[in-house]
């Protein structure tokens, strides 16, 4: 910095993108050398600890305020049960009364969710698939995240799968995985006839596959359940879906007609499109549920 | 049967045939056939929506669409008019040439067996930001917020290197605390007032402040659902997650997030001012206030921010900042003109920054890696084509007249002078911006067309037939709206005029 410039020059210099203000070679020299370091900050503890206290009283604070806030907003809101609430009210009262009707579901929440919102459901079906979706992108092994040392404890791994003898979760597994598998599908199959339906009937399906997984292994899951089935599943159920409610929400809002016949509510088969949808949303959250567990250990299906 | 109305049916349409696609591209395994599968939803949206404002704003009207056989207070509901309808045909425009333009991007920086995964959630992103746009329920907006969040962060993390990881977690935290303001908010909201609804939410919403019961909850879950939106939509202090992942996604995905995906939540933002709170409302709670001020300061700090920064991509994110400033001001206004001003910048922007994102990638590229605007130098002489580009990209932002940023700022400079009392600061706060936005875009148009000593400047490095022509099409794109902006402009004014009836 020993030469002076004139301030034509560093006008010059800052134009070019060498300055970012005036007089600042120095402090640009000492930057660029500490970007340079890493693409991580390093961050000291002394540097922290030197903002502890304020950070501490700022948190603090903020925390406090928005806890006044939602107490008093939750003592100001409407009572839980109360007839007079604002929530009771036509819409509310359709449901109840008209829905059995109307959607030939003695579950209302079924009816609700898959018929009445399906719409809504339809996001939330695709959310999942998505999350799943930007796991696989995020953890599935590849060249970039996937090092040699990472495949060798993975093979270790799977040597111990192979060969450790685990007599008690593996007979656990044997007997209960199946068990727990057919109460899913019950739990699915009967969604718009009793409490349940997709998404906690593909929860519990999802658990049986994980306990399964866990007690043989993900090779042995591989012989039935191949990253292929899972996509191939995924995808069908989501189609599926798609399709009905494509073809309901056409036909309902042109009012073209050809409406699905409701059946005898109580029946299994009845409900118009309830019961295929709520498969779907199962098998997609069966998949998931195990997709995530596969993914988290393994970084494969 | 009765007669059909197939344009009424186009909004339902654009989102299922977007959401099919993201779907079915699961099952492709080759990225090159997603594209193609992406290029034609997109072009076949596009074309649906346009068919759509060609028939809205011939009809003047403004229309829902049943979701299903149920009618509005118990079914979902989409509502489309024209600014809607402007809307889709702008993210259309725009998602096709990004994407058509960037492709070489996705090509190199993702991996072969991942491309058709990039194209699921760019896929999915785009019926998100439909669905956004269309919405009249509260909650389908909160699960399609999720939807974009979540294929946000994908787009982002898909270079797959550390910097994007560091870039996609800072995103998601700070997105998932504007999420869960907004569900906060419209739980809070539903339990006040009974309803789910646009239309049935706006009239308990008026009842409310009518009979005065339940005041400070109405109070606090408007401030919760609009700060969740602006978070969101980087609004001044929520701005921190921009620059990391932008600088550290492919361009591509930048470019998608800062012009589309942050307008999508602005539009919802809007509709919700219109559709649920009313205006009068807004009024007398002063949220309009408050986005005003918050908007003034982005302004200022984000084209500060900007000045600092020496690194291209993260000066484009936080000149961003600055941009969502100027809408939330024109929001903040509280006036239909100010309004009209704050949709016009939405489009002028969305596709003004895809532009200069797109040539800012192309000149990283060709400076091998190298992301300072120093290394810049001499970018324009070796990539004529986007050394032009981002010098159109910079003055539309500038504001020179002819380019699609000048209008916008006549329309917030004039809107300033219909609302009472904000004149002043409006006029000061555009010109110090301004000369802020000058002060930081035309160094780097100086940079990139200033030859480097020694070093002689191909002409060009190869650039391929898609590029040159988004390139060309942005351009052509920013000179047209900003000659040719009535007729944007009158059907913005007219939608508005809709929207609050």
């Amino acid at each position: 910095m020993g030469e002076k410039k004139s301030v034509w020059e560093h006008l010059k210099a800052w134009v070019d993108g060498e300055e970012v203000i005036l007089d600042a070679d120095k402090y640009i020299v000492n930057r660029s050398k500490r970007e340079k370091k890493n693409w991580r900050r390093n961050f000291s503890m002394e540097y922290i600890r030197g903002n502890v206290k304020l950070y501490r009283f700022l948190s603090i604070a903020i925390s406090v305020l928005f806890i006044g806030i939602m107490l008093s907003v939750v003592n100001d809101l409407p009572e839980f049960g109360n007839p007079a609430n604002p929530a009771d009210n036509e819409v509310m009262e359709r449901y109840l009364e008209s829905g059995i009707e109307e959607t030939g579901a003695t579950n209302f929440v079924a009816g609700m969710i898959l018929d009445y919102r399906a719409f809504d459901t339809f996001g939330e079906a695709n959310v999942l698939f998505l999350a799943v979706m930007c796991v696989v992108l995020l953890l599935k092994k590849d060249q970039k995240n996937y090092s040699a040392k990472e495949e060798q404890e993975n093979r270790e791994d799977d040597f111990f799968d192979e060969n450790e003898k685990r007599p008690i979760l593996q007979i656990g597994g044997k007997l209960l995985a199946p068990l727990i598998i057919l109460y899913g599908i019950y739990v699915i199959l009967n969604g718009h006839l009793s409490p349940g339906g997709g998404f906690s009937g593909g929860t519990i399906i999802g658990a049986g596959l994980i306990l399964y997984a866990s007690a043989y292994g993900q090779k042995k899951m591989q012989t039935f359940f191949t990253f292929r089935t899972f996509t191939l599943i995924c995808v069908g159920g989501l189609l599926t879906y798609c399709a009905c409610k494509s073809y309901s929400f056409f036909t309902g809002a042109n009012h073209v007609g050809f409406e699905i016949p409701k059946g005898i509510p109580g029946h299994i088969l009845s409900a118009g499109f309830i019961l295929p949808l709520n498969i779907c949303v199962g098998l997609i959250v069966a998949c998931t549920m195990y997709g995530f567990y596969a993914l988290f250990t393994k970084g494969d299906i | 049967m009765e007669h059909i109305n197939l344009v009424h049916n186009i909004p339902f349409f654009s989102i299922f045939l977007a959401m099919l696609c993201g779907i079915i591209t699961a099952l492709v395994k080759n990225g090159r056939v997603a594209y193609k599968i992406h290029t034609i939803m997109v072009l076949v949206v596009g074309i649906m929506s346009g068919i759509l404002l060609a028939s809205v704003v011939k009809n003047n009207e403004i229309f829902t669409f049943m979701m299903g056989h149920f009618p509005a207070p118990w079914g979902n509901e989409l509502r489309a008019g024209p600014l809607e309808a402007l809307m889709a045909v702008t993210f259309s425009i725009v998602m096709l040439l990004m994407v058509s333009g960037g492709s070489e991007f996705i090509f190199k920086d993702v991996l072969p067996e991942k491309q058709p995964l990039y194209f699921i959630m760019l896929n999915a992103l785009f019926g998100a930001m439909l669905a956004l746009v269309y919405t009249n329920d509260i909650f389908t907006a909160y699960v399609f917020i999720e939807i974009n969040t979540i294929a946000s962060c994908a787009l982002i993390m898909a270079k797959g290197t550390p910097q994007s990881m560091v870039g996609t977690t800072h995103y998601l935290v700070i997105s998932l605390l504007g999420s869960g303001l907004f569900l906060l908010g419209a739980s809070i909201l539903y339990s006040i007032t009974g309803h789910l609804l646009f239309p049935q939410m706006k009239e308990a919403i008026l009842e409310i402040i009518k009979t005065e019961q339940y005041r400070l909850p109405l109070l606090v879950v408007t401030g919760f659902m609009f700060i969740g939106i602006a978070i969101k939509s980087a609004l001044f202090p929520f701005h921190s997650m921009l620059p990391g992942a932008y600088h550290a996604a492919i361009p591509t995905s930048s470019g998608i997030l800062s012009g589309l995906v942050l307008k999508s939540y602005v539009i919802l933002g809007i509709k919700l001012i219109y559709c649920v709170f009313s205006e009068y409302v807004m009024e007398t709670l002063k949220i309009t206030e408050v986005l005003f001020a918050f908007g003034l300061a982005g302004m200022v700090m984000g084209s500060v921010y900007a000045m600092k920064e020496r690194k291209m991509k993260r000066m484009l994110a936080y000149s961003s900042v600055a941009q969502i400033g100027y809408i939330y001001m024109g929001i903040g206004m509280g006036t239909r003109v100010g309004m009209t001003a704050a949709c016009f910048h939405i489009l002028a922007h969305a596709i003004t920054k895809t532009l200069l994102f797109l040539c800012c990638g192309s000149f990283v590229e060709d400076s091998g890696g190298k992301e300072k605007i120093y290394h810049m130098r001499g970018a324009a002489h070796r990539n004529l084509l986007a050394g032009v580009g981002y010098t159109v990209g910079a003055l539309s932002m500038v504001g020179i007249p002819l380019l699609a940023g000048f209008i916008s700022k006549v329309y917030f400079a004039t809107a300033s002078v219909y609302s009472s009392g904000k004149m002043a600061a409006v006029l000061i706060v555009l010109g110090v911006s301004m000369v802020l936005n000058a002060l930081y875009f035309l160094p780097s148009v100086i940079a990139i067309w200033t030859p480097v000593k020694g070093a002689e400047s191909r002409p060009t490095s190869s650039v391929s037939p898609v590029f040159a022509v988004s390139i060309v099409g942005f351009i052509i794109l920013n000179f047209a709206l900003g000659i040719y902006y009535r007729p944007i402009t009158r059907i913005i004014q007219m939608s508005i005029d809709l929207l609050v009836q």
